[in-house]
């Protein structure tokens, strides 16, 4: 029996039911995961994606630096946080200045957070000054 | 949901409509069954597939795809013409009986029965079965909306609930099961083209102010315009209207329709930002990509299907230097002039809940035990578990009456399948999460094209056998699995399998007013697919399939 270095209360990331999981972790790894039985959504229960579908956070091709391309025909090359992101903000101003704020379109996320949600989307009324945003999730 | 899932065995007929439940929504699935293995309630399974729920059915009408309006309104008939309507109820709590009934006169099952292809007499059995329960609940997903007529199944279905008085106690209700796991909250956090967070519309003045002053920006800068939605966004595109697109945790290009028309606009578009885990399809089309946090990386709260909204805990940093989605927003926000603090979710979620009533309850510390279901208007508010119970947000409830209007594209000598699209179990959305898993995997390796025996045999195909699965727009391969699951005349395929992107083939037609594609109905044409031999003894990674036509 492994004994985990931690265990982390959290919510499954996959469907709308929203189980309540423990993640199990030894070695930075999640090597189990168990169903809650303290709450009335799922009560000890998951099904196999919440139970097995947690490989991916510890994938070899995670994104883990920023990527930037200066035309479309050639690959990426990683780039810092601020060389990224002063990219991005000239951009999207450029474009603001240029065509207006609703030439620029923002989609939000259903597999994000709430808050990450609540941001983006503060993001394009107040700092862009557009309601184009939207989700995927009407698909 | 205007229920809770621990509600369900509470029910005593439930009425499950276009919802796979068992592979889309398993847990909740298991609320369903104990409702009808151990209490006794009745299931009434209205879907044109055979999925694993109509072992647990009492009655299974299965309706020809895209014909629910005409389906639910002549059980709406049939509940008037029967007297099995609950008149104290749409007396007290209702409003445009008089209307609906009106236009119901022309939707004798008869006439449905021409339409679905489902007997008359079923039709009645069913809105009898319903209408006479003590609590009937209701339950949809994709299957009602990712049609054209999408709104108006769901008002339809609304009908029905109004009808009989099943809404607003436990066991009852209109109960639509989210697909991704924070729709709901990202529809809450006004992620949508029209309000703010709360529902609040963009469109009203007074919203507006109090937005602007919750934001510290001038009232000016705040749009009053109704924006574009994904579907628009990438006709946009191509119309020269939208020259950037920031793309936060989404795959456009395999979960949107017509994917030919999406990758054309996402290559057209001068400025394309992508903020993801994975270098994705879309990812790929990108100028620059945003490494962000997994679920297991960050803090914050996701909403669920039954308006609870639950915390999300970090358990590792995230890889390399990849950093959590609101850090990178915050940062870009400062660097386009404006002056962002936030220190944690928690503080998000704090300024969230000061602007949006459904929310104002709630903060990180009080949802820390359980979660608390919204509305939770007040610190000591506990949540609520049951919507509706003595008035609805409106006041009185509306009967909408529906017309029927066939799908965007039916079929014809050309294209005689309906292709409808789904999920399965093992895998989830695009599959970007799910099949990274050897496990799942393994389940269910290769994508599938369902198909009734009586066709197969009619197109020589057997299970294993690659069928070329072709629509207006495109076209793909894949393996047939011959099975009853499938009513004959329609293919079923997932959109879990990037290799063979089933919407290249589905219509971005769309539903008018919420703007969700028609997945469930487009047609097309199958043919068994021959492989060319290569003459050197190839590999199986080598075949390279073409059509026999
Ligand atoms: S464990 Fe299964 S049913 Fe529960 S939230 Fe996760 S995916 Fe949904």
């Amino acid at each position: 029996m492994i004994t985990p270095d931690r265990t982390v209360h959290t919510t499954c990331p996959y469907c709308g039911v929203g189980c309540q999981i423990d993640l199990h972790i030894k070695n930075e790894m999640v090597y189990r995961v168990d169903g809650r039985f303290d709450n009335d959504v799922n009560n000890g229960k998951l099904c196999v994606k919440g139970r097995f579908g947690y490989d991916y956070i510890h994938a070899p091709d995670r994104l883990t630096q920023p990527l930037i391309r200066n035309d479309k025909v050639s690959g990426f090359t990683p780039a810092s946080w601020e060389n990224v992101l002063d990219t991005v903000a000239t951009r999207l101003w450029e474009t603001r200045d240029k065509y207006g704020p609703d030439s620029i379109a923002i989609l939000t996320s259903a597999k994000c957070t709430n808050e990450e949600n609540y941001l983006l989307q503060k993001f394009a009324r107040a700092v862009i000054g557009t309601n184009n945003v939207d989700h995927c999730a009407r698909l | 949901m205007t229920n809770s899932i621990h509600d369900i065995p509470q029910a005593d007929v439930l009425l499950v409509t276009g919802s796979n439940t068992t592979e889309a929504h398993p847990v909740l699935a298991l609320q369903m069954k104990k409702a009808v293995r151990q209490h006794g309630a009745k299931l009434l399974l209205i879907d044109p597939r055979r999925i694993e729920l109509a072992d647990f059915a009492y009655l299974h009408l299965r309706h020809k795809p895209g014909t629910d309006v005409a389906l639910f309104n002549a059980m709406a008939h049939a509940i008037i013409a029967h007297g099995w309507a609950n008149e104290r109820f749409i007396a007290e709590r209702t409003e445009g009986f008089a209307a609906l009934k009106e236009a119901l006169a022309d939707w004798p099952p008869e006439r449905a029965a021409v339409i679905t292809g489902v007997r008359a007499r079923d039709i009645v059995a069913a809105a009898q079965l319903y209408a006479q329960a003590s609590n009937g609940a209701i339950f949809w997903a994709m299957g009602i909306t990712q049609h054209t007529s999408g709104t108006d199944n769901v008002k339809a279905l609304s009908n029905l609930a109004l009808l009989t008085g099943h809404i607003g106690r436990p066991g009852t209700g209109l109960n639509p099961l989210r697909g991704q796991n924070n729709v709901q909250g990202a529809c809450d956090m006004g992620g949508l083209v029209n309000v703010y967070p709360g529902y609040q519309p963009v469109t009203s003045e007074e919203v507006r102010r109090k937005f602007a002053a919750g934001w510290d920006v001038p009232f000016e800068s705040l749009s009053p315009t109704v924006g574009l939605t994904v579907t628009e966004i990438m006709q946009g595109v191509l119309d020269g209207r939208i020259h950037a697109i920031y793309i936060m945790g989404e795959n456009p290009m395999l979960s949107d329709p017509n994917l030919n028309h999406v990758e054309e606009a996402l290559r057209a578009v001068d400025f394309l930002v992508v903020q993801d885990i994975f270098l994705n399809e879309t990812a790929e089309l990108a100028d620059v990509i945003l490494p962000a946090a997994s679920f297991a990386e960050k803090g914050g709260t996701f909403t669920s299907t039954e308006r609870r909204v639950q915390m999300v805990r970090p358990a590792f940093d995230p890889p390399g230097v990849a950093r959590q989605d609101w850090q990178i927003i915050t940062e870009l926000a400062n660097r386009l002039g404006h002056n962002w603090h936030y220190d944690s979710p928690a503080e998000i979620f704090a300024e969230m809940a000061g602007l949006t009533p459904q929310y104002a309850g709630m903060n990180h510390a009080r949802l820390e035990q359980d979660g608390l279901q919204w509305p939770c208007p007040t610190p000591e508010h506990p949540g609520t578990p049951v919507l509706h119970t003595s008035q609805f947000s409106r006041g009185l409830g509306l009967f909408c009456p529906v017309a029927y209007r066939p799908p965007a594209e039916e079929t014809d000598e050309e294209y005689p399948f309906i292709l409808s699209t789904g999920r399965i179990l093992f895998h989830w959305h695009g599959g970007t999460m799910s099949r990274r898993s050897p496990g799942l995997e393994a389940m269910a390796p290769e994508a599938e094209v369902e198909i009734n025996p009586a066709d197969a045999a009619c197109l020589g195909v057997t299970t294993g056998d690659w069928v070329s699965v072709a629509s207006r727009r495109g076209e793909v391969l894949a393996a047939a699995k011959v099975t009853r699951r499938s009513p004959k005349g329609t293919v079923f395929m997932t959109f879990h399998y990037a290799e063979a992107a089933v919407n290249l083939l589905t219509i971005d037609a769309v539903d008018p007013t919420a703007k969700i594609p028609e997945y469930k109905v487009c047609a097309v044409k199958v043919n068994k697919a021959t492989f060319v031999a290569a003459a050197s003894a190839a590999s199986n990674d080598d075949k390279s399939p073409t059509t026999n036509n």
